[in-house]
């Protein structure tokens, strides 16, 4: 299968839902491409979350510059779910980052796209390291204290998690201790897409339900349909409205999502969380997210 | 090969799950704990042949071992299954605490070890878990080199008691143990014989040390295979004999060369005979995304570095004027 990326990037501003919407798209087209080529990885978690992510890079939600990774006053994102790499790899790309013919090392020896992020590898817009479920939440909360406790800065910090991932119960150690801290700098995504390996999240360990957990654990809730950009840029403007007010309270959005989003045969199918599409699946896919 | 042939190529984690539906079938008090891999990790088939005695726990490691403990408190034999990464080193503490220090009949299969996992890179590629259970009292651990020696040994773990460890792979290894190759908790086993040089192995290492062996063979040197899946216990008296007789040792294995199969020979070496060892393992680094099988070359695991490594530990006993010798090489020394 031949399999080409284009050139296009997006800059960093506010944009229309219609906007945002062809940024998603090409996303999902991105990843399609990057699994073929690798011949292995997570489709699903990374279908499903497209939205949220052109939101955050390419809809003015997180301050980052594209050439200047390492920007003092660049809020910072942490992918806890760190299989879902693939769909952080190919924003990034489309924001700028890095030339998305790169794309095509997903998964590769020595490549900067490792099949989950590897922080030593030097992919710019990487902060952490992540793949071990659980772990990036706290590395965020962690960040989240320099920024706001110790520096003193009006810099955010942003994580995703998976809603398997909510089983691991570090995850509710973090949420403790950023409530506690007053994290209002935090922003904790959930991709509630009610998938994981073995099957639907409640019939492997229920975790339901999330909102009224993360309300107790202290977190300003919101609850929204994690496909409508309209409800994805209001949940966003809350945060940061939040944080500007300084209420003293995290953020989370437990993001209502499909596993395999855009993909008609992938849409809303566990059995999508860690697999690539072949070369036929690839070419139905592209032709479903033209 | 003269001793063993190929006789095909399986991942070893098919033996494991292969083992619990036989240890289930023996034993009514086997429950099985599934961490959401058990596709991969191949607990699956006992789910499906034992589903009330099969127990999803999630995405939660910690919580798995320790639930494991308290059922093993109560009389039933858990066997907990994940990613090595995930069941060895996550969950350390509850390993160490709540089933070796309460001597818990906890047995825990820890799948996808090493570099061969490929792709999903360093993250999932376990290469500490050796080091760590082989000094934590009580355990047993133990390191099968194919697909009929890890269902050999899933089931001897099942049916001794106390907390033990099994490690194996994701991709397929070459099998060539049959029913009437030994397996002993505690034993290590001589797989070719030899007096020139040593090579210690586990895991997928040891075909490897058999391919460096026909090698070296071609140039006259004769060496000893000894695989040894027993990692705690330990087998001191082959590997000491082994010492004793060829003068030289290779330690082989998919881990990082410190604290693995070949530091556990290195201790017992330089108390009991010391003599050159040479390590082929993984050179203090994590590992990285790729082919299986490029990076086991990338990485230096593959017969090539072994018989080089062969070649080195003969040269430095040769040309030691201190240290040990071989038994014959004193013999004539003395004669
Ligand atoms: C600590 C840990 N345990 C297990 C795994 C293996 N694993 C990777 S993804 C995954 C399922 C995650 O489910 P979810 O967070 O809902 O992500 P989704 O399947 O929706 O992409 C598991 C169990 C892991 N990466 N880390
Ligand atoms: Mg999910």
């Amino acid at each position: 299968m031949n399999v080409e990326f284009s050139d296009i990037s997006f800059e960093n501003r506010r944009r229309t839902p219609q906007e945002l919407t062809e940024i998603a798209t090409e996303i999902r087209r991105d990843i399609m491409k990057m699994l073929v080529l690798a011949k292995s990885g997570h489709s699903g978690g990374p279908l499903g979350s497209s939205d949220i992510f052109a939101a955050l890079y390419m809809g003015g939600v997180m301050r980052h510059h594209k050439n200047d990774p390492h920007w003092e006053g660049r809020d910072r994102f942490v992918l806890s779910a760190g299989h879902m790499c693939p769909v952080q790899y190919a924003t990034m790309a489309n924001a700028g980052f890095f030339p998305k013919q790169e794309l095509s090392t997903l998964r590769k020896y020595n490549t900067r796209l490792q099949g989950h992020p590897g922080r030593d590898m030097g992919l710019p817009g990487i902060e952490t390291s992540s793949g071990s479920l659980g772990q990036g939440i706290s590395i965020a909360v962690g960040m989240a204290m320099s920024d706001k406790l110790l520096d003193k800065s009006d810099r955010r910090v942003f994580s995703l998690t998976g809603d398997g991932e909510l089983q691991e119960g570090s995850v509710w150690e973090a949420a403790m201790s950023a409530a506690h801290f007053g994290l209002d700098n935090f922003c904790w995504i959930i991709d509630n897409n009610d998938c994981q390996i073995d099957g639907r999240i409640r019939e492997v360990m229920n975790v339901y339900p999330i909102d009224k957990k993360c309300e107790a654990f202290g977190f300003e809730t919101i609850v929204i349909d994690g496909h409508n950009f309209d409800e994805i840029m209001g949940a966003f403007d809350k945060f940061i409205e939040n944080n500007k007010n300084g209420i003293g309270k995290p953020t989370a959005i437990v993001a209502k999502t499909y596993m395999g989003r855009g993909v008609s045969f992938m849409e809303d199918n566990f059995k999508w969380h860690g697999n690539p599409p072949n070369e036929q699946q690839a070419e139905q896919a592209l032709g479903e997210l033209a | 090969m003269e001793e063993y042939t190929l006789l095909g190529s399986k991942p070893t984690r098919h033996g494991f799950g292969e083992a619990l539906v036989v240890l289930g079938e023996r034993n009514e008090n086997v429950v099985v704990l599934g961490g959401d891999i058990t596709g991969s990790v191949m607990t699956s088939l006992f789910k499906e042949k034992f589903p009330e005695r099969f127990f999803s726990i999630g995405i939660a490691e910690q919580n798995a071992t320790t639930i494991a403990a308290g059922l093993a408190l109560s009389g039933k034999v858990p066997f907990f299954a994940s990613y090595g990464a995930f069941c060895a080193l996550r969950n350390a503490d509850q390993i160490r605490i709540s089933c070796c220090y309460n001597e818990a009949n906890v047995k825990i299969g820890g799948g996808h070890a090493g570099i061969s996992v490929g792709p999903d890179g360093a993250t999932h590629q376990v290469l500490e878990e050796v080091a760590y259970l082989r000094t934590l009292p009580h355990m047993t651990m133990l390191v099968p080199c194919d697909y009929l020696e890890a269902k050999k040994a899933t089931i001897a773990m099942g049916e001794m008691v106390g907390p033990a460890y099994i490690r194996f792979g994701r991709s397929p290894v070459p099998l060539y143990t049959t029913d009437a190759t030994p397996f002993e908790i505690g034993k290590a086993h001589v797989l070719r014989e030899g007096n020139d040089v040593a090579l210690i192995a586990c895991g997928a290492l040891v075909w490897e040390c058999l391919l460096a062996a026909q090698e070296l063979a071609k140039k006259g040197i004769q060496a000893r295979v000894i695989n040894n899946p027993s990692i705690k216990p330990f087998d001191v008296e082959t590997t000491v004999t082994a010492a004793r007789e060829c003068g030289a040792i290779v330690t082989a294995e998919e881990h990082q060369v410190h604290g693995g199969l070949g530091g556990a020979v290195a201790e017992v070496i330089a108390k009991n005979a010391p003599v050159p060892i040479e390590f082929v393992g993984v050179k203090d680094s994590f590992g990285g995304s790729g082919d299986p099988d490029e990076l086991m070359i990338k990485f230096g695991l593959t017969w090539k570095e072994i018989y080089a490594s062969a070649l080195k530990a003969i040269e430095r006993r040769d040309k030691g004027s201190v240290g040990f010798r071989r038994v014959k090489d004193v013999e004539r020394y003395i004669g």
